[in-house]
């Protein structure tokens, strides 16, 4: 069998994900995350009189609450795999990254294992975001002044 | 309708992802990674503020504005003090998000076992 052929074997016997409903589970998701994420803003804004930025800072911290202990519960993995780019785009994704990586790697030992796998997955978001923002910044501050 | 708007914007925004995973060979930390970037290269454009003025937490529950965050505090950082607050100022905004994820993942791991 050459590489050709293989690759047709591959295509034919890998299970075809059905994309367009793939892309409307993400999109419900997220959405609801989203919307949830603003009835919890408009409270807090107006029953307790936080200002906006007060108030998507709580936000914040409550999802990533949220997302570690259902990923330490272990619901959170299954409900990756069904719905995907839905709960990983929101922040909810980072919180899994990192919370997941520390439960894999904490038999490994405290310093070797967890300490060292910590930023294993979401490493990256950190690293890139902070490149590219720094070397933005300076852009922005020459440009705009 | 904000509500409507932040639903509408977040899960475009997470519809994107999806298409991006299923017809690419990109994994999810690819994609969060993009759109961190992509997050700071729209608050350079001065377009992801005007997103949170129309979605509201539409535009803040997403990776995206992790990168918003990360410029903006670099922006301050310089108005404040200076080339220093490029360093000395960068992750004071984003330090919520990093901050949380890193103590209530590490309390959590304590408590809790892998189920695997």
């Amino acid at each position: 069998m050459n590489k050709d052929e293989y690759k047709k074997l591959v295509d034919q016997l890998t299970p075809k994900e059905n994309k367009m409903r793939n892309a409307f589970v993400a999109f419900l998701v997220g959405g609801f995350i989203g919307f949830i994420g603003q009835v919890i803003v408009t409270i807090m804004t107006t029953s307790f009189e936080m200002e906006l930025v007060e108030a998507c800072s709580w936000l914040c911290i409550l999802i990533i609450f949220v997302a570690s202990l259902l990923t330490s519960l272990g619901f959170f993995d299954n409900w990756v795999t069904k719905v995907k780019a839905g709960l990983i785009v929101p922040t909810t994704g980072f919180a899994h990254s990192i919370t997941s990586a520390a439960l894999d790697y904490k038999k490994e030992g405290m310093i070797t294992g967890l300490g060292a796998n910590f930023f294993k997955l979401a490493g990256s978001v950190l690293l890139y975001g902070i490149i590219a923002s720094f070397f933005l910044a300076i852009f922005g501050v020459i440009i705009y002044g | 309708m904000i509500f409507f708007n932040a639903f509408l914007l977040s899960g475009l925004i997470c519809m994107l992802g999806q298409i991006i995973l299923d017809n690419t060979k990109l994994t999810p930390g690819h994609v969060t990674s993009m759109f961190t970037v992509f997050g700071a290269i729209l608050s350079f454009f001065g377009i992801y503020k005007k997103l949170i003025e129309w979605a509201g937490a539409g535009a803040t529950v997403v990776i995206s504005n992790f990168g918003h965050l990360l410029y903006q505090a670099g922006i301050e950082g310089f108005h404040e003090f200076g080339i220093l607050g490029f360093f000395s100022g960068l992750l004071t905004k984003s330090s919520v998000a990093i901050v949380s994820a890193i103590i209530f993942s590490f309390v959590f791991t304590l408590i809790f076992k892998s189920k695997d």
